[in-house]
């Protein structure tokens, strides 16, 4: 299968080469501060010994190079948990993509979304035409940073894995080059449920998958159900 | 006196599983002894958790009473995080399992540290129960009620409770000993744990060997009636062989501990392989390699420990608190 080299010809909106040219101000060299560094560290060990996660990379090894890990999402700790089940090197060039109306309330939350994980913030209540989501993640990804999206678009009540939006879709189609990696979140829905704000540490597991391409000519619908079936098997 | 006969169970400790460490090494090496090499690896597997086993409760014992019964409250901390990942809850229980979690398990174990059997002795088991009740009640789901604070209960008895019971014999005024010298508890301990231990090997051992009638085919493949009687006669040998190390015992009273200690480990395996069956895996989750989860490892232990705990103070006829 040819998927990758397929799915780059197609998209012939931009080529890697063009978007580091061109379309994308250059990275900056260090996103956090030693401290929030320090910060970060301590949170992502915290945050694994209470969720107590055991974390599988199955057919599929952790690497810096760019990628878009999109994950089911259940609950308020996900990001935070993929971002801490990714090793030291990896987890300094990946960036989640979270609503802007919950972590920029308050001063914590911020600091924690700014400064510690260096989200990338994106405002659900007011989404521009000419400043669309997956934009701003592309630009903000630019050639250096990985993302962690959850293409769901909010957290599933139920614990069931919803229906995928489309942003996904323009990602892989904008950046054929970038890996998408599908991650499954398992049992983290009742560590900390939609609703509550204390945790019970039970014992959660992050599953890592291979990575796969929008391939050409695949529809939309075609792509985004067969992304949510690489996360759901995943599932075991 | 006292310290003699610690140093005498430590030496043969460690000399046992040094000549273990060195048999299993040698059939590493030498796979063509016609020997099956997954038994030699579970064997090698199994000796790494021990020698891990053994260093933590070195480190633990040395450190202290209060250091033991921290080590315990940790691993029924951790114990009942895999029982409770492994049941399903639904989401009007969050909130009595935060209590459960943070308040009901640690405050056990203070209790248990602080020496008081008066509390301790029902904390769990009838206050914590109520709360349960109570706590998921309010939160309004009443869908499969008794089944879902039955789960609670039963997690907190097993892992947390009866658990408790080990480091509760840290506290027992044993006859005769200075009111300082915690020695003879620390051996008592150890020698419970060295039972539960063998009593688990040794059912392997004798249903590999002899097994011919599983107890319960459905439940466990490999628990066999075979296994339980040798276990339970070799054990009370053992038990018998070493009544020396265990204070307060005389030889009967040691050979009669033994039995009982292996009767109970046999049901505490049989009962965790029953939960395990129901929810279909085979391990509780993976800790250290080759032991299955922390759970899987103190099963028998859960069950034996309170009524080791219980037989000491009929025997030494002291009394607890």
């Amino acid at each position: 299968m040819t998927v990758s080299t397929a799915a780059i010809e197609d998209a012939a909106m931009l080529s890697p080469a063009d978007i580091t040219e061109k379309q994308l101000a250059p990275p900056k060299a260090s996103a956090r501060s030693p401290l929030c560094r320090a910060a970060g560290l301590g949170l992502a060990g915290l945050a694994r010994l209470l969720a107590g996660a055991s974390i599988r990379w199955i057919a599929s090894q952790p690497d810096t190079c760019q990628r878009v890990y999109f994950a089911n999402h259940t609950s308020h700790l996900d990001a935070i948990m993929v971002w801490s089940s990714l090793p030291q090197s990896v987890r300094e060039l990946t960036r989640p993509v979270a609503a802007k109306d919950y972590w920029s309330r308050g001063i914590v939350r911020r600091w924690l979304a700014e400064k510690v994980f260096d989200a990338i913030l994106i405002d659900r209540t007011d989404i521009k035409v000419h400043q669309s989501p997956v934009d701003m993640m592309i630009r903000e990804a630019g050639t250096t940073y990985s993302l962690i999206v959850f293409p769901e678009g909010g957290r599933s009540v139920s614990g069931e894995i919803g229906e995928f939006k489309s942003g996904l879709y323009y990602l892989a189609k904008k950046r054929p080059d970038i890996e998408l990696i599908p991650v499954h979140i398992d049992n983290l829905n009742r560590v900390l449920p939609r609703g509550e704000f204390l945790p019970v540490p039970l014992l959660s597991c992050i599953s890592f998958g291979p990575p796969l391409w929008l391939e050409r000519g695949e529809a939309k619908l075609d792509f985004l159900a067969r992304a949510r079936r690489a996360v759901l098997s995943l599932k075991e | 006196m006292n310290d003699n006969r610690t140093i005498a169970l430590v030496a043969g400790v460690l000399a046992l599983l040094s000549v273990a460490t060195a048999v299993g090494q040698f059939l590493k090496r030498h796979p063509d002894r016609g020997l099956d090499p997954a038994a030699i690896r579970t064997f090698n597997n199994r000796l790494r958790g021990w020698w891990i086993l053994c260093t933590v409760l070195a480190a633990a014992f040395w450190l202290g009473t209060t250091a033991t019964v921290v080590l315990f409250g940790l691993v029924s901390f951790w114990a009942l995080r895999e029982f409770i990942t492994l049941t399903p809850t639904r989401k009007g229980d969050h909130r009595a399992l935060f209590w459960v979690f943070f308040l009901f398990t640690p405050l056990h174990y203070v209790l248990v540290g602080l020496n008081r059997y008066d509390v301790f002795s029902v904390f769990l088991p009838v206050y914590a129960t109520l709360f349960v009740l109570a706590r998921v009640a309010f939160a309004g789901d009443y869908k499969r009620f008794l089944e879902r604070t039955a789960k609670i209960q039963a997690g907190l008895v097993v892992c947390v409770y009866c658990l408790s019971f080990a480091p509760a014999l840290l506290q027992i005024p044993i006859p005769g000993a200075a009111d300082a010298d915690r020695s003879g508890n620390f051996r008592l301990l150890f020698f419970l744990i060295l039972l539960v231990q063998f009593a688990d090997c040794m059912q392997y051992v004798w249903s590999r060997m002899l097994g011919q009638r599983l107890v319960a085919p459905a439940v466990s493949s490999n628990r066999t009636w075979e296994g339980l009687l040798g276990s339970a006669t070799s054990t009370a040998l053992l038990a018998a062989a070493l009544w020396w190390a265990a204070p307060p015992f005389q030889l009967w009273q040691a050979t009669l501990a033994g039995l009982v200690v292996a009767v109970m480990g046999f049901a505490g395996g049989m009962t965790m392989s029953a939960i395990k069956r129901d929810r279909g895996v085979k391990d509780y989750g993976t800790l250290v390699v080759g032991h299955g989860g922390v759970l899987d490892r103190i099963d028998s232990m859960c069950f034996a420990a309170p009524v080791f705990y219980h037989i000491t103070l009929l025997i030494t006829g002291v009394k607890p608190g």
